[in-house]
C-alpha cells in the first residue's frame, strides 16, 4: 500500500530556506510571491490490507521518528 | 572522571574530545554507538560530526542508536551528559534537552571563533567558570539555531553577538537538573594556545569535576 507522509514545519518556526528562495524569486521579478515554505514529503510502500490500520501504523512512525514534535506537524495519505 | 565518548557513523570530533579531556587529566575512551553497557563510566560526551549522515533531521536517527539507552540512563541518574554540536542536536531529538536545532538564520555554514558569556554556573559544563565570564571557542555548524517554543530551556552560555538566530542567543542549553548540557560551539577545539584559544579548558574542567547532580 502506498502511503504519502507530508511533514510541515509549524508556521511559528522560522524557515530560512523558504525565506531565501522567496528572496531569489523576488530578485527574478516574481513580485507576487508573498511567502515560501519548504517542507518534506516521504513516500512509503507498506504491506497491509486495511487502510485504517496502515494509517494508524504510519502515524505512529511519524510521532516516533519521521516528524519532530517540537517543530513539525504531519499528514498521512493512504493510497492503494 | 572516566568519560565515554560516543562514536556514531559520521561522528568526526571524537579524537579532539578525547584529547581535550585527557590533556586536562581526565580519562576518556571511545565507545561505538552499538555499545549497550556504559556502567564503567562516570559521564558521557556525544561529540560533533554528522551522525548517521544527518539523514531525516540532524540527530533523528542517532537518538535510536543502542548506546542512547545508556545515555538516557546516565541522564536519569544525574551523571554528566554533554552533547557538542551534532551531539547537542542528538540530545534535543532524544528529548533529553528541550527544543530543537534548525538551519542558521542566514543559511550560512558558520566556521569561526565566537565569544560566549556564561549565564548559569550550575551545570556540568559551566560549573568551573564564573557568571559573566567570556569565553572564545570555535563555532562550526549549519543547523545551529536553537528554538524552544515551550520556553523551558535553561541557558548556560549565550552568544555575545548572536551569529545564527538562536533563541535568546543560546549557545549552550541545560536540562532542569543541569547534568545534561548541549553546546553548539566546540570546547575541544579551544583547549590549548596552539589552537588559537585555551578558553575551552574551563568548560572541560567543569565537566571532569562534576559530581552526580541531584
Amino acid at each position: 500500500m502506498k502511503v504519502t507522509v507530508e511533514i510541515t514545519r509549524r508556521p511559528e518556526i522560522a524557515d530560512p530556506q523558504g525565506t531565501t528562495i522567496q528572496r531569489a524569486l523576488t530578485d527574478l521579478g516574481h513580485n507576487d510571491v508573498v511567502s515560501v515554505r519548504v517542507d518534506r514529503v516521504i513516500h512509503l510502500d507498506v504491506t497491509g490490507e486495511d487502510p485504517e490500520t496502515v494509517r494508524t501504523m504510519v502515524e505512529d512512525m511519524c510521532r516516533q521518528v519521521l516528524a519532530n514534535p517540537v517543530l513539525e506537524d504531519f499528514t498521512v495519505a493512504v493510497g492503494e | 572522571m572516566r568519560a565515554a565518548v560516543a562514536v556514531f557513523p559520521g561522528t568526526n570530533c571524537e579524537h579532539d574530545v578525547v584529547h581535550g579531556l585527557t590533556s586536562l587529566g581526565g580519562d576518556a575512551e571511545l565507545v561505538w554507538h552499538r555499545e549497550t553497557d556504559l556502567s564503567g563510566f562516570d559521564g558521557v560526551v556525544l561529540p560533533g560530526g554528522f551522525a548517521h549522515g544527518d539523514y531525516l533531521r540532524t540527530g533523528a536517527i542517532a537518538r535510536f542508536s543502542p548506546v542512547m539507552a545508556e545515555v538516557e540512563r546516565m541522564a536519569r541518574e544525574g551523571l554528566p551528559v554533554l552533547g557538542i554540536c551534532n551531539g547537542f542536536q542528538v540530545l534535543c531529538e532524544s528529548g533529553l534537552l528541550p527544543g530543537a536545532l534548525i538551519a542558521n538564520r542566514d543559511l550560512a555554514f558558520i566556521c569561526r571563533f565566537v565569544e560566549v558569556e556564561v549565564t548559569d554556573t550550575d551545570t556540568v559544563l559551566t560549573r568551573a567558570a564564573e557568571l559573566g565570564q567570556r569565553i572564545e571557542i570555535p563555532l562550526n555548524s549549519y543547523e545551529g539555531s536553537w528554538v524552544d517554543p515551550a520556553g523551558t530551556g535553561r541557558i548556560a552560555l549565550r552568544y555575545v553577538d548572536d551569529p545564527n538566530g538562536s533563541q535568546d542567543g543560546a549557545a549552550a542549553v541545560a536540562n532542569r537538573r543541569g547534568n545534561v548540557v548541549g553546546v553548539m560551539p566546540h570546547p575541544e577545539r579551544g583547549v590549548e594556545g596552539l589552537l588559537g584559544s585555551s578558553d575551552g579548558q574551563i568548560l572541560f574542567e567543569g565537566f571532569l569535576r562534576s559530581p552526580v547532580m541531584a
